[in-house]
C-alpha cells in the first residue's frame, strides 16, 4: 500500500468509490435494458480501474482500463445490439416467484460465503511477496508481477496465452460451413462518417507507440505484454470498424503462424530449459531477462491477433458488406 | 519563483475542477441531448485542459509532463470523435442526410 | 500542495460520479454514453491528479491508457445504433426504440 501524506481525505475518497461501485454495480444488474446495463457496466468498469490504483495494483488497474473500457465494452455492446429484437419478450416473460427466491437465496448464500471466506483470513494474510522480492534480482526484471508471471510461475502464463487460442478456435467453430475459412464478419459496421474515420487514421500511430510502451516498460515498471496486446488489438480493431482495412480471411496460412507463434516460441524456449537450465520453463543463467523480453514480444503479437480476431467473430463470407446485421438475416 | 508556480497550479487546477462542475451540471440540467453534448465536450477539452496546465509545474522529469500533455491530446481528440459519433446518433434518422451522418453536428460542440 | 492536488482529485471524481445520474434517468441511450464518457474524462483528471500528489508515475500511464480507449465504447455504441443500408429504416432504429419503450413501461409502474 502506498504511503499518503493525507490519510483522512484519502479515505474519505476511498469510501465515496466503494459506495459509489456498490451502487453502480447494483443499477447495473436491476436494470432491465441490455444496453443500458452495458454502458452503466463500461462506467463501472472505469471506477474499477481507479479502485485498483487506490489498492496500488497498478498493473490491475491498466489491465482494467484496457479491457474493460476498450474490448469489453465493443463486444458487451455488440451482444446488445443482437440480442435487442428478443429482449421485450425476456422482459415479459419474467421468472415464477418460486424460481426468483430461489435465486435470490443462493446468490445471497455464495456473497455471504464469500465474506466468510474473506473475514477468517488469518492476520497478517499468508503472503509469498518477501520471497517473490527475495528471487527478483536472479530474473534481472525489476517488475515483481512481470518477475512472478515469467519466471516464477511461468507454467500458468504458458497456459494463460495458449488458452486464447482453443478460445478463437471456440468461436470459429459456430461458423457456418459456407462461410468457413472467409473474413470474419462479426464487427459492427456504421455508416462512413468523417469523424470516424479520422479517428482511425489518427490514434492508431499512438496506439501502437503505447501498446509497445506498456511491453518494454513491463519488465521494470506497471505494464506488460497483455495490457501492451488489449491496446493493440484495440487499434486493429478501430481500423476494422471504421472500414479502412477487411478482417484477414481465417484461411490465411501467416495469419494462423501469428497466432500460435507466442505460445510455440514460449514453450520452445521452455523445453530448451530442460537442457540448459535442468528444469522445463527454467531460464540459463544470466540469460534470463533477454529471453524473458523475446518471450513478451512475441507473446505480444500473438496475443494482440487473436483478442482482435475473438472480437471479429466467426467466419462470416467472403462479402462482409452486410457485417453483423447480415449475417442474421441469413442465419 | 516556487510559490508563482504553485499558485498557477492552484488557480489552474481550481478552474479545471470549475469546468467538470460545470460539465455535470449541464449534462444534468440541460434539456435535451446535443445540449448536453455540448456540456460535455466544455469539460472534456477545457476541464482535463487546465488540469494538465495546472500539473505541469508540479512534475519534475521532462518525460512526465509530455506524458501529460499526450493524454491532453488524446483525450481532446477522442472528445471530439466522441461529440461527432454522438451527435450523429443523437440525431433522428433523416433520409435526406444518411449520407453524412454527423456533417452538420460540427457546429454543437467545439 | 498535495493536500491540495487530492482534494482537487476528490473533487473532480465527485462531481462527475454526480453525473452518473445521467445514467439513470436516460433517457436515451446517448445520454447515458454521455455521462460514461464524462466519467471518463473526469476519471483521467483524477487520474492524473492521484499520480502527481502521490509521485507514482505509473499512474498517468493508467490515465494514458483511459484517453487513448476513451472513443471505444461510444465508436461500439453508435456502431450499434446506426443499422447499415438495406435493413431498413425501421429496423434502423430498433435498439434504441425497443429499449427505450420498455423503460418507460418500467418507468409507469
Amino acid at each position: 500500500m502506498t504511503r499518503y501524506p493525507v490519510m483522512t481525505s484519502a479515505l474519505v475518497v476511498d469510501a465515496a468509490l466503494v459506495l459509489l461501485v456498490l451502487g453502480l454495480a447494483l443499477w447495473v444488474t436491476s436494470t432491465r435494458a441490455a444496453y443500458s446495463a452495458v454502458v452503466g457496466f463500461v462506467a463501472y468498469g472505469l471506477l474499477m480501474a481507479i479502485v485498483w490504483v487506490r489498492l496500488a495494483a497498478v498493473d490491475v488497474a491498466m489491465t482494467e482500463a484496457a479491457l474493460g473500457t476498450g474490448l469489453t465494452g465493443l463486444l458487451l455492446l455488440g451482444a446488445a445490439a443482437r440480442l435487442a429484437p428478443y429482449e421485450a419478450a425476456e422482459v415479459n416473460g419474467r421468472p415464477g416467484r418460486w424460481l426468483r427466491l430461489l435465486i435470490g437465496l443462493l446468490c445471497a448464500a455464495i456473497a455471504l460465503g464469500l465474506a466468510a471466506v474473506v473475514l477468517m483470513l488469518p492476520d497478517p494474510a499468508p503472503t509469498l511477496a518477501p520471497l517473490v522480492a527475495e528471487n527478483l534480482p536472479p530474473t534481472g526484471v525489476g517488475n515483481p508481477v512481470t518477475g512472478v508471471l515469467l519466471a516464477h510461475r511461468a507454467i500458468d502464463t504458458l497456459l494463460e496465452s495458449v488458452v486464447l487460442v482453443p478460445a478463437l478456435i471456440g468461436v470459429w467453430s459456430v461458423a457456418a460451413d459456407p462461410a468457413w475459412g472467409g473474413r470474419p464478419g462479426s464487427l459492427p459496421r456504421p455508416r462512413s462518417s468523417s469523424a470516424l474515420t479520422l479517428l482511425a487514421q489518427v490514434l492508431p500511430p499512438f496506439g501502437i507507440l503505447i501498446g509497445i510502451h506498456l511491453v518494454w516498460n513491463g519488465a521494470d515498471d506497471p505494464g506488460g505484454k497483455f495490457q501492451g496486446a488489449t491496446v493493440l488489438a484495440a487499434m486493429w480493431i478501430l481500423v476494422l470498424i471504421a472500414g479502412l482495412r477487411e478482417p484477414p480471411a481465417v484461411r490465411d496460412r501467416r495469419l494462423r503462424v501469428l497466432l500460435v507463434i507466442g505460445a510455440l516460441v514460449f514453450i520452445g524456449i521452455g523445453v530448451a530449459g530442460i537442457w540448459l537450465a535442468d528444469a522445463f520453463l527454467a531460464y540459463p543463467e544470466g540469460y534470463a531477462k533477454p529471453l524473458i523480453l523475446a518471450i513478451e514480444a512475441v507473446l505480444t503479437l500473438s496475443i494482440a491477433a487473436t483478442l482482435g480476431l475473438l472480437l471479429a467473430g466467426p467466419p462470416a463470407s467472403d462479402h462482409p458488406s452486410g457485417g453483423l446485421y447480415e449475417s442474421k438475416k441469413s442465419g | 519563483m516556487n510559490l508563482a508556480l504553485d499558485l498557477l497550479t492552484i488557480v489552474a487546477v481550481s478552474l479545471g475542477a470549475l469546468f467538470f462542475l460545470a460539465g455535470t451540471v449541464g449534462l444534468l440540467r440541460f434539456p435535451d441531448t446535443l445540449t448536453r453534448l455540448h456540456a460535455l465536450t466544455k469539460a472534456d477539452n477545457l476541464g482535463l485542459g487546465l488540469v494538465v496546465l495546472g500539473l505541469l509545474p508540479q512534475v519534475s522529469a521532462p518525460l512526465a509532463a509530455l506524458g501529460l500533455i499526450a493524454v491532453w491530446l488524446l483525450a481532446m481528440l477522442s472528445g471530439a470523435t466522441v461529440g461527432q459519433l454522438l451527435a450523429g446518433a443523437a440525431r433522428p434518422p433523416d433520409p435526406d442526410r444518411a449520407e453524412m451522418p454527423a456533417r452538420d453536428a460540427v457546429s454543437s460542440h467545439d | 500542495m498535495t493536500e491540495f492536488l487530492l482534494g482537487a482529485a476528490a473533487f473532480v471524481l465527485g462531481t462527475v460520479a454526480l453525473g452518473l445520474v445521467r445514467l439513470l434517468r436516460g433517457p436515451g441511450h446517448a445520454d447515458r454514453m454521455l455521462a460514461a464518457q464524462l466519467l471518463g474524462t473526469g476519471g483521467v483528471a483524477a487520474l492524473l491528479l492521484l499520480g502527481v500528489a502521490t509521485g507514482v508515475g505509473a499512474i498517468a500511464e493508467v490515465a494514458l491508457l483511459l484517453a487513448l480507449l476513451a472513443a471505444f465504447a461510444s465508436v461500439a455504441f453508435v456502431s450499434g445504433v446506426h443499422r447499415p443500408e438495406g435493413s431498413g429504416t425501421t429496423s434502423g432504429t430498433a435498439p434504441s426504440a425497443a429499449s427505450s419503450q420498455n423503460e418507460n413501461k418500467r418507468d409507469s409502474k
